[in-house]
């Protein structure tokens, strides 16, 4: 390659890379660097004076019992999301990717909700839940449970969210699982077949689980990530109660930042919240990138 | 490889009784946007609606609230930012795969920071950002922080990686710039990969509640999400009727495209759970 080439090259790329450098800039890096900056004074919105305060906002946090509740119920959320979003998108997969005429329609059903509106599904959520309208209300109801009102039951509420949670990511979950099904090589099945594994469960333990390992790992952060991001739900359905049994991380930050406008605490809740994401997507990466079986 | 009828029959059974709880919300919007309001409150149950109330729900729905504004809203916020999102993400990211440059690693490790940054962590400063500027409660305020996509980046980097250099040499051969290259020769080839980030990219926005949450408090403004909240809010006398006809108007167009256009909808999920 010549020099006026490798020149008109690094133009053309410096050129090409100018916009996204700039929107880094502007969308990405100021505003953490100024999100670190305000996590350390007591700036609320519209004040006059502005006063370092070191770290008595991550001070506060810890010591403040909504953030508190707010931590362990969204932990709390996604431990009960987790476990249906996993192994149900992967056992809705495993059958799925066995069928052959009807594959069509049950991916359309599950996925279904993953394309909808979710605020918009909350209203019906809310109003399938109803006490005395609902149809939930009434079949559970005939199965003998009684009066429940699922949304405004400090025990149960967030449990109920949980589930319109898993309702929503196990089509997602499915299809990625499905993805990690076709890639698995059919000669592996009949090898496996010669050693002896014929039946059912012999094929899943010997072949398909080893072989999803890197999905199945997948699967388990994305799906934790979403569960952490809990919100739309929580503002429709609940907005935090009853008795602040679904303050959720992010609730209580969208409060705190814009509803009661204590800007500097809010901006120590994003970095906490932020660590905790940073966290989750190191683990990611190196799942990704190890790409070995755990066979 | 035919596996018995009892497996089989099993099969379809758990996967009936899923379907039913999936699509259970599906239908009984549906049934309810046709029901007439006294059937609603009735005392005697009954799923298929006795008289045909659909016109007056949703003619409800469309002229009493805001959702046509919210929908004509919606869709130019998104095509908004899809527009920005390809105009930049593709040229930087054919730089990325493609040519050699100071900055090209710096670029593509802020671009892996960038995935595991969601839209929460800026926005407090963004919204301060903005509210001096006086933007606030604007289409700009809406669409600009989106108008980054290091997701859309790091697909088309993939993507672009496996393009062929020699077609890429060829073309400078007879005189092509890295300009031209982009957008005529990549670009068209990359189609598949920019569809599914218009998906995935059209579905999340159409979608978002927090930040429209955050940035909009006029209604003349309001995505689809803040579209029907406030439309529930207005009709907390309990139509369920004109509410399920408006979940019903808000969450078509996504549905639709997906039943339509099965496969890259599908796709362009996967690619998202594939970064």
């Amino acid at each position: 390659m010549t020099a006026p080439r490798q020149r008109a090259e690094a133009r053309a790329g410096a050129a090409f890379a100018l916009p996204a450098f700039a929107l880094i800039l502007a969308l990405l890096l100021a505003p953490l660097a100024a999100l670190l900056a305000l996590s350390v004074t007591d700036y609320r919105l519209g004040a006059m004076a502005v006063r370092l305060v070191g770290l008595d906002n991550y001070a506060a946090l810890f010591a403040d019992e909504v953030f508190q509740r707010s931590l362990r119920n969204t932990f709390l959320y996604v431990a009960f999301v987790l476990p249906g979003a996993v192994f149900g998108g992967l056992g809705v997969a495993l059958l799925v990717h066995a069928r052959r005429r009807s594959r069509a329609f049950y991916e359309v059903a599950y996925f279904l909700p993953v394309t909808a509106t979710l605020v918009a599904m909350a209203t019906v959520w809310q109003f399938m839940l109803h006490p005395s309208l609902g149809p939930v209300s009434a079949l559970l109801r005939a199965l003998g449970f009684g009066d429940v009102d699922l949304l405004n039951d400090p025990s149960l509420a967030l449990g109920t969210l949980a589930l319109i949670g898993l309702w929503q990511v196990i089509g997602f979950n499915m299809v990625l699982f499905l993805a990690g099904l076709s890639a698995i090589p059919r000669d592996l099945y009949e090898a496996a077949a010669l050693d002896g594994a014929r039946s059912g469960p012999d094929r899943f333990l010997r072949v398909t689980w080893p072989m999803l390992g890197p999905t199945t790992m997948f699967v388990t952060i994305t799906s934790t990530i979403t569960a952490f991001k809990v919100f739309d739900t929580v503002v429709v359905l609940t907005r935090g109660g009853p008795l602040g049994s679904t303050e959720t991380l992010l609730y209580v930050l969208y409060l705190e930042g814009f509803q009661y406008f204590r800007t500097g605490y809010a901006a120590a809740m994003t970095v906490v919240l932020l660590a905790f994401l940073v966290l989750l997507s190191i683990l990611q990466a190196r799942v990704i990138d190890r790409k070995v079986h755990y066979a | 490889m035919r596996r018995g009828l009892v497996p089989r029959l099993l099969a379809h059974a758990v996967l009936l009784l899923g379907a039913v709880v999936m699509l259970a919300p599906f239908v009984w919007m549906l049934l309810t946007s046709i029901r007439p309001a006294e059937e609603v409150f009735g005392a005697v149950f009954n799923p298929i609606p006795g008289r045909f109330a659909a016109p007056e729900n949703y003619a409800r729905a469309w002229n009493e609230g805001n959702l046509p504004r919210a929908m004509l809203n919606g869709a130019i916020v998104c095509l908004g930012i899809l527009a920005v999102q390809l105009l930049a993400a593709i040229p930087a990211s054919f730089a990325l795969a493609k040519l050699r440059f100071r900055g090209r690693g710096m670029l593509f490790g802020l671009v892996l920071f960038g995935l595991c940054v969601p839209i929460q962590v800026p926005a407090l400063p963004l919204y301060l950002g903005l509210a001096h500027a006086g933007l606030l409660d604007t289409y700009f305020a809406l669409m600009a922080p989106f108008f980054l996509t290091v997701f859309g980046m790091f697909l088309f980097r993939q993507f672009f990686r496996a393009y062929p250099d020699e077609v890429l040499d060829a073309a400078r051969l007879d005189g092509m710039g890295e300009f031209e290259i982009v957008w005529r020769l990549a670009t068209p080839a990359a189609l598949p990969a920019i569809a599914a980030f218009s998906v995935f990219s059209v579905v999340a926005h159409w979608n978002d509640l927090y930040w429209p949450l955050i940035v909009v408090t006029s209604s003349e403004l309001a995505t689809p999400p803040l579209g029907i909240l406030a439309f529930r809010d207005t009709e907390s006398g309990g139509n369920y009727g004109a509410l399920m006809a408006g979940a019903a108007l808000v969450t078509a167009p996504l549905v639709l495209a997906f039943l339509v256009a099965r496969r890259a909808f599908l796709r362009g999920i996967t690619m998202t759970g594939l970064r």
